[in-house]
Protein backbone atom coordinates (compact mmCIF):
# COMPACT_ATOMS: atom_id res chain seq x y z
CA UNK A 1 0.00 0.00 0.00
CA UNK A 2 3.06 2.79 1.48
CA UNK A 3 4.38 1.79 -1.62
CA UNK A 4 1.48 2.05 -4.27
CA UNK A 5 1.48 5.76 -2.70
CA UNK A 6 4.81 6.12 -3.48
CA UNK A 7 4.26 5.33 -6.71
CA UNK A 8 1.49 7.73 -7.17
CA UNK A 9 3.66 10.67 -5.58
CA UNK A 10 6.54 9.83 -7.75
CA UNK A 11 4.58 9.93 -11.22
CA UNK A 12 3.00 13.22 -9.92
CA UNK A 13 6.55 14.84 -9.51
CA UNK A 14 7.51 13.56 -12.68
CA UNK A 15 4.49 15.19 -14.56
CA UNK A 16 5.44 19.03 -12.43
CA UNK A 17 8.74 18.63 -13.53
CA UNK A 18 7.82 17.95 -17.14
CA UNK A 19 5.37 20.35 -17.12
CA UNK A 20 7.73 23.34 -15.28
CA UNK A 21 10.51 22.10 -18.53
CA UNK A 22 7.37 23.04 -21.06
CA UNK A 23 5.80 26.18 -19.12
CA UNK A 24 9.92 27.49 -18.68
CA UNK A 25 10.35 27.34 -22.82
CA UNK A 26 8.74 30.53 -24.11
CA UNK A 27 10.98 32.17 -20.79
CA UNK A 28 13.82 30.24 -22.30
CA UNK A 29 12.85 31.87 -25.92
CA UNK A 30 12.52 35.55 -24.13
CA UNK A 31 15.68 35.20 -22.25
CA UNK A 32 18.32 34.11 -24.48
CA UNK A 33 18.65 37.16 -26.73
CA UNK A 34 17.84 39.51 -23.78
CA UNK A 35 20.65 38.43 -21.51
CA UNK A 36 22.75 38.20 -24.77
CA UNK A 37 22.49 41.86 -25.06
CA UNK A 38 23.61 41.83 -21.17
CA UNK A 39 26.51 40.28 -22.59
CA UNK A 40 26.78 42.48 -25.42
CA UNK A 41 26.64 45.80 -23.45
CA UNK A 42 28.64 44.45 -20.61
CA UNK A 43 31.78 43.76 -23.40
CA UNK A 44 31.32 47.50 -24.38
CA UNK A 45 31.26 48.82 -20.90
CA UNK A 46 35.02 47.03 -20.32
CA UNK A 47 33.83 43.98 -17.89
CA UNK A 48 35.80 40.69 -18.42
CA UNK A 49 34.02 37.58 -19.43
CA UNK A 50 34.49 36.08 -15.87
CA UNK A 51 32.45 38.86 -14.10
CA UNK A 52 30.05 39.48 -16.73
CA UNK A 53 29.12 35.24 -16.02
CA UNK A 54 28.95 36.39 -12.23
CA UNK A 55 26.40 39.16 -12.50
CA UNK A 56 23.90 36.86 -14.19
CA UNK A 57 25.01 33.52 -11.86
CA UNK A 58 24.99 35.54 -8.91
CA UNK A 59 22.10 38.54 -9.37
CA UNK A 60 19.50 36.61 -12.18
CA UNK A 61 18.09 39.69 -12.52
CA UNK A 62 17.84 41.45 -15.88
CA UNK A 63 16.57 44.95 -15.43
CA UNK A 64 18.60 45.61 -12.22
CA UNK A 65 21.97 44.01 -14.42
CA UNK A 66 21.52 46.19 -17.24
CA UNK A 67 21.00 49.55 -15.15
CA UNK A 68 24.16 48.76 -13.32
CA UNK A 69 25.73 48.49 -16.17
CA UNK A 70 24.30 51.90 -17.48
CA UNK A 71 25.79 53.20 -14.29
CA UNK A 72 28.92 51.66 -14.07
CA UNK A 73 29.18 53.33 -17.80
CA UNK A 74 28.83 57.24 -16.30
CA UNK A 75 30.99 56.11 -13.07
CA UNK A 76 28.44 56.28 -10.46
CA UNK A 77 30.00 54.51 -7.66
CA UNK A 78 28.85 50.96 -6.38
CA UNK A 79 27.18 51.86 -3.16
CA UNK A 80 24.70 54.28 -5.48
CA UNK A 81 23.69 51.28 -7.67
CA UNK A 82 23.03 48.61 -5.03
CA UNK A 83 20.68 50.93 -2.88
CA UNK A 84 18.82 50.71 -6.47
CA UNK A 85 19.03 47.44 -7.16
CA UNK A 86 17.23 47.27 -3.80
CA UNK A 87 14.67 49.43 -5.15
CA UNK A 88 14.45 48.11 -8.65
CA UNK A 89 14.03 44.52 -7.20
CA UNK A 90 11.73 45.32 -4.03
CA UNK A 91 8.63 44.67 -6.74
CA UNK A 92 9.55 40.88 -5.96
CA UNK A 93 9.15 40.86 -2.63
CA UNK A 94 5.90 41.46 -3.72
CA UNK A 95 6.21 38.27 -6.11
CA UNK A 96 7.47 36.14 -3.87
CA UNK A 97 4.97 37.07 -1.47
CA UNK A 98 2.19 35.90 -3.67
CA UNK A 99 3.98 32.78 -4.65
CA UNK A 100 4.29 31.53 -1.03
CA UNK A 101 0.78 31.85 -0.48
CA UNK A 102 0.59 29.41 -3.40
CA UNK A 103 3.24 27.39 -2.45
CA UNK A 104 2.21 23.57 -0.78
CA UNK A 105 2.89 23.17 2.40
CA UNK A 106 5.75 20.80 3.56
CA UNK A 107 8.12 22.41 0.89
CA UNK A 108 10.15 24.53 3.19
CA UNK A 109 13.40 22.94 3.00
CA UNK A 110 13.69 24.31 -0.90
CA UNK A 111 12.56 27.55 -0.28
CA UNK A 112 15.91 29.38 -0.06
CA UNK A 113 16.34 27.92 -3.93
CA UNK A 114 12.98 28.40 -5.09
CA UNK A 115 13.41 32.26 -3.73
CA UNK A 116 16.18 32.53 -5.77
CA UNK A 117 14.41 31.66 -8.74
CA UNK A 118 11.90 34.63 -8.52
CA UNK A 119 11.91 36.57 -11.58
CA UNK A 120 9.38 39.03 -13.13
CA UNK A 121 8.92 35.95 -15.65
CA UNK A 122 9.29 33.10 -14.03
CA UNK A 123 6.49 34.99 -11.00
CA UNK A 124 4.34 34.98 -14.44
CA UNK A 125 4.34 31.83 -15.48
CA UNK A 126 4.50 30.12 -12.56
CA UNK A 127 0.66 32.03 -11.47
CA UNK A 128 -0.81 30.46 -14.36
CA UNK A 129 -0.94 27.07 -12.72
CA UNK A 130 -4.54 26.48 -11.00
CA UNK A 131 -4.67 25.59 -7.73
CA UNK A 132 -1.46 25.14 -5.19
CA UNK A 133 2.08 25.20 -6.77
CA UNK A 134 4.34 23.34 -6.28
CA UNK A 135 8.15 22.94 -6.08
CA UNK A 136 8.50 20.21 -8.44
CA UNK A 137 6.32 22.49 -11.13
CA UNK A 138 8.45 25.76 -10.01
CA UNK A 139 11.99 24.43 -9.83
CA UNK A 140 12.87 22.89 -13.31
CA UNK A 141 10.99 26.38 -14.91
CA UNK A 142 13.17 28.49 -12.70
CA UNK A 143 16.29 25.99 -13.70
CA UNK A 144 15.27 26.25 -17.76
CA UNK A 145 14.97 30.09 -16.97
CA UNK A 146 18.39 30.45 -15.15
CA UNK A 147 20.52 28.36 -17.49
CA UNK A 148 18.95 30.24 -20.55
CA UNK A 149 20.17 33.62 -18.80
CA UNK A 150 23.35 32.93 -17.27
CA UNK A 151 24.47 31.06 -20.92
CA UNK A 152 22.99 33.63 -22.84
CA UNK A 153 24.89 35.66 -21.44
CA UNK A 154 28.09 34.04 -21.85
CA UNK A 155 27.05 33.79 -25.43
CA UNK A 156 26.15 37.48 -25.91
CA UNK A 157 29.77 38.66 -24.66
CA UNK A 158 31.63 36.16 -27.08
CA UNK A 159 29.66 36.21 -30.26
CA UNK A 160 26.69 38.78 -29.90
CA UNK A 161 28.06 40.47 -33.08
CA UNK A 162 27.29 37.40 -35.07
CA UNK A 163 23.65 37.55 -34.69
CA UNK A 164 21.88 39.90 -36.97
CA UNK A 165 21.01 43.00 -35.56
CA UNK A 166 17.33 43.09 -36.98
CA UNK A 167 17.16 39.79 -35.74
CA UNK A 168 18.43 41.07 -31.95
CA UNK A 169 15.78 43.67 -32.26
CA UNK A 170 13.02 41.08 -33.24
CA UNK A 171 13.44 39.36 -30.35
CA UNK A 172 13.17 42.52 -27.90
CA UNK A 173 9.37 41.73 -28.06
CA UNK A 174 9.20 38.22 -26.96
CA UNK A 175 9.24 38.81 -23.18
CA UNK A 176 6.19 41.11 -23.72
CA UNK A 177 4.70 38.44 -25.99
CA UNK A 178 5.20 36.29 -22.81
CA UNK A 179 3.55 38.42 -20.67
CA UNK A 180 0.19 39.64 -23.17
CA UNK A 181 0.06 35.31 -23.56
CA UNK A 182 -0.21 34.54 -20.08
CA UNK A 183 -2.49 37.80 -19.46
CA UNK A 184 -5.03 37.45 -22.22
CA UNK A 185 -6.40 34.28 -20.87
CA UNK A 186 -7.15 35.57 -17.15
CA UNK A 187 -8.60 38.88 -18.61
CA UNK A 188 -10.81 36.70 -20.68
CA UNK A 189 -12.12 35.28 -17.76
CA UNK A 190 -12.27 37.57 -15.08
CA UNK A 191 -13.34 41.14 -15.67
CA UNK A 192 -11.70 41.61 -12.14
CA UNK A 193 -8.18 40.92 -13.69
CA UNK A 194 -9.05 43.08 -16.57
CA UNK A 195 -9.83 46.02 -14.59
CA UNK A 196 -6.56 45.52 -12.17
CA UNK A 197 -4.24 44.83 -15.38
CA UNK A 198 -5.41 47.81 -17.17
CA UNK A 199 -5.12 50.07 -13.97
CA UNK A 200 -2.26 49.10 -13.71
CA UNK A 201 -0.77 50.08 -17.15
CA UNK A 202 -1.99 53.03 -16.59
CA UNK A 203 -0.67 54.18 -12.98
CA UNK A 204 2.52 52.76 -14.37
CA UNK A 205 2.43 54.80 -17.37
CA UNK A 206 1.47 57.95 -15.51
CA UNK A 207 4.32 57.68 -13.39
CA UNK A 208 6.80 56.84 -15.45
CA UNK A 209 6.17 59.66 -17.69
CA UNK A 210 5.07 62.62 -15.13
CA UNK A 211 8.50 61.64 -13.70
CA UNK A 212 7.07 62.33 -9.82
CA UNK A 213 9.13 59.18 -8.62
CA UNK A 214 12.70 58.65 -9.40
CA UNK A 215 12.94 55.76 -11.53
CA UNK A 216 12.86 52.17 -10.16
CA UNK A 217 10.15 53.02 -8.30
CA UNK A 218 6.99 53.00 -10.49
CA UNK A 219 6.59 49.43 -10.95
CA UNK A 220 6.86 48.60 -7.03
CA UNK A 221 4.27 51.76 -6.15
CA UNK A 222 1.95 50.56 -9.30
CA UNK A 223 1.70 47.13 -7.91
CA UNK A 224 0.90 47.85 -4.30
CA UNK A 225 -1.33 50.94 -4.98
CA UNK A 226 -3.46 48.90 -7.28
CA UNK A 227 -3.30 45.78 -6.18
CA UNK A 228 -4.62 47.57 -2.39
CA UNK A 229 -6.85 49.54 -4.57
CA UNK A 230 -8.03 46.20 -5.74
CA UNK A 231 -8.83 44.67 -2.44
CA UNK A 232 -11.37 47.77 -1.91
CA UNK A 233 -12.74 47.83 -5.10
CA UNK A 234 -13.45 43.75 -5.70
CA UNK A 235 -13.77 42.66 -2.00
CA UNK A 236 -16.40 39.69 -2.97
CA UNK A 237 -15.25 37.06 -5.33
CA UNK A 238 -15.79 37.19 -8.54
CA UNK A 239 -19.13 34.21 -9.11
CA UNK A 240 -18.08 33.78 -13.17
CA UNK A 241 -16.19 31.55 -14.95
CA UNK A 242 -13.29 32.30 -12.88
CA UNK A 243 -11.05 29.14 -13.12
CA UNK B 1 38.81 42.25 -4.40
CA UNK B 2 37.99 44.58 -7.54
CA UNK B 3 35.65 46.77 -7.33
CA UNK B 4 33.05 44.97 -9.65
CA UNK B 5 32.76 41.74 -7.55
CA UNK B 6 32.39 43.81 -4.50
CA UNK B 7 29.19 45.20 -6.69
CA UNK B 8 27.86 42.32 -7.79
CA UNK B 9 27.95 40.43 -4.30
CA UNK B 10 25.82 43.44 -2.83
CA UNK B 11 23.62 43.56 -5.76
CA UNK B 12 23.18 39.59 -5.26
CA UNK B 13 22.55 40.11 -1.44
CA UNK B 14 19.56 43.11 -2.35
CA UNK B 15 18.25 41.27 -4.93
CA UNK B 16 17.99 37.58 -2.75
CA UNK B 17 16.59 39.28 0.44
CA UNK B 18 13.40 40.41 -0.97
CA UNK B 19 12.56 37.20 -3.10
CA UNK B 20 13.12 35.49 0.06
CA UNK B 21 11.81 37.23 3.44
CA UNK B 22 8.21 37.22 1.93
CA UNK B 23 8.25 33.27 2.37
CA UNK B 24 9.48 33.59 5.70
CA UNK B 25 6.80 35.63 6.34
CA UNK B 26 3.66 34.36 4.38
CA UNK B 27 4.75 30.24 4.19
CA UNK B 28 2.92 28.65 6.48
CA UNK B 29 1.07 31.28 8.74
CA UNK B 30 -2.24 31.85 8.84
CA UNK B 31 -2.97 35.22 6.66
CA UNK B 32 -5.81 37.86 6.87
CA UNK B 33 -8.24 36.83 4.05
CA UNK B 34 -7.50 40.68 3.09
CA UNK B 35 -3.84 40.43 2.35
CA UNK B 36 -4.69 36.85 0.97
CA UNK B 37 -6.47 38.80 -2.04
CA UNK B 38 -3.97 41.55 -2.20
CA UNK B 39 -1.01 38.90 -2.61
CA UNK B 40 -4.02 37.25 -5.49
CA UNK B 41 -4.17 40.82 -6.97
CA UNK B 42 -0.34 40.92 -7.60
CA UNK B 43 0.53 38.76 -10.57
CA UNK B 44 -2.52 40.78 -12.19
CA UNK B 45 -1.19 43.79 -11.55
CA UNK B 46 2.65 43.31 -12.09
CA UNK B 47 1.51 42.30 -15.88
CA UNK B 48 -0.07 45.25 -16.65
CA UNK B 49 2.77 47.43 -15.13
CA UNK B 50 5.38 44.94 -16.79
CA UNK B 51 3.63 45.78 -20.54
CA UNK B 52 2.61 49.36 -20.38
CA UNK B 53 4.53 51.51 -21.18
CA UNK B 54 7.60 49.14 -21.41
CA UNK B 55 6.75 47.56 -24.67
CA UNK B 56 6.69 50.88 -26.32
CA UNK B 57 10.55 50.64 -25.77
CA UNK B 58 10.71 46.98 -26.21
CA UNK B 59 12.20 47.62 -30.26
CA UNK B 60 15.05 50.56 -30.37
CA UNK B 61 13.43 53.56 -31.64
CA UNK B 62 10.26 51.40 -33.10
CA UNK B 63 7.40 51.92 -30.71
CA UNK B 64 4.99 51.26 -33.40
CA UNK B 65 6.30 47.90 -34.30
CA UNK B 66 6.33 46.98 -30.91
CA UNK B 67 2.76 48.18 -30.76
CA UNK B 68 1.68 45.75 -33.83
CA UNK B 69 3.58 42.78 -32.89
CA UNK B 70 2.60 42.67 -29.42
CA UNK B 71 -1.19 43.14 -29.94
CA UNK B 72 -0.27 40.14 -32.91
CA UNK B 73 0.55 38.21 -29.93
CA UNK B 74 -2.42 39.34 -28.00
CA UNK B 75 -4.76 38.63 -30.52
CA UNK B 76 -3.26 34.88 -31.11
CA UNK B 77 -3.75 34.55 -26.89
CA UNK B 78 -6.97 35.23 -27.34
CA UNK B 79 -8.01 32.76 -30.09
CA UNK B 80 -5.48 30.15 -29.87
CA UNK B 81 -4.06 30.54 -26.25
CA UNK B 82 -0.43 28.84 -25.20
CA UNK B 83 2.35 30.47 -24.68
CA UNK B 84 4.66 29.93 -27.64
CA UNK B 85 2.58 30.73 -30.13
CA UNK B 86 2.33 34.20 -29.37
CA UNK B 87 5.80 34.62 -28.49
CA UNK B 88 6.73 33.55 -31.72
CA UNK B 89 3.80 35.13 -33.70
CA UNK B 90 4.70 38.81 -32.16
CA UNK B 91 8.55 37.81 -33.22
CA UNK B 92 7.81 36.74 -36.44
CA UNK B 93 5.79 40.33 -37.16
CA UNK B 94 8.43 42.36 -35.83
CA UNK B 95 10.83 40.58 -37.72
CA UNK B 96 8.48 41.21 -41.04
CA UNK B 97 8.20 44.56 -40.44
CA UNK B 98 12.00 46.04 -39.73
CA UNK B 99 12.86 43.92 -42.84
CA UNK B 100 10.28 45.71 -44.79
CA UNK B 101 11.69 49.32 -42.61
CA UNK B 102 15.12 48.55 -43.70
Amino acid sequence: MKKKIDQEENQIIIKNVREGIIAGIPILVGYIPVAMAFGMLAKTVGTTFAESLLFSILVFAGASQFMALNLLAVGVGIGEIILATLLMNFRHFLMSGSLAARLKKGERALIPLLAFGVTDETFSVTMLKKGEVEASYVLPLQLISYISWVGGTGLGYLLGEVIPPILRNSMGIALYGMFMAILIPAMKASKTVTILALGAGAVNTLITYSKILPSGWSLIVTILVVSAAGVYLFPEEEETKDE
Amino acid sequence: MSNIILLIIGMAVVTYLPRLTPFMLVYNSNTPPKLKRFLLFIPYTALGALIIPGVLTAIPNEPIVALIGISIGGVLAWMKGGIILPVLGAIAVVYCLLMLAS
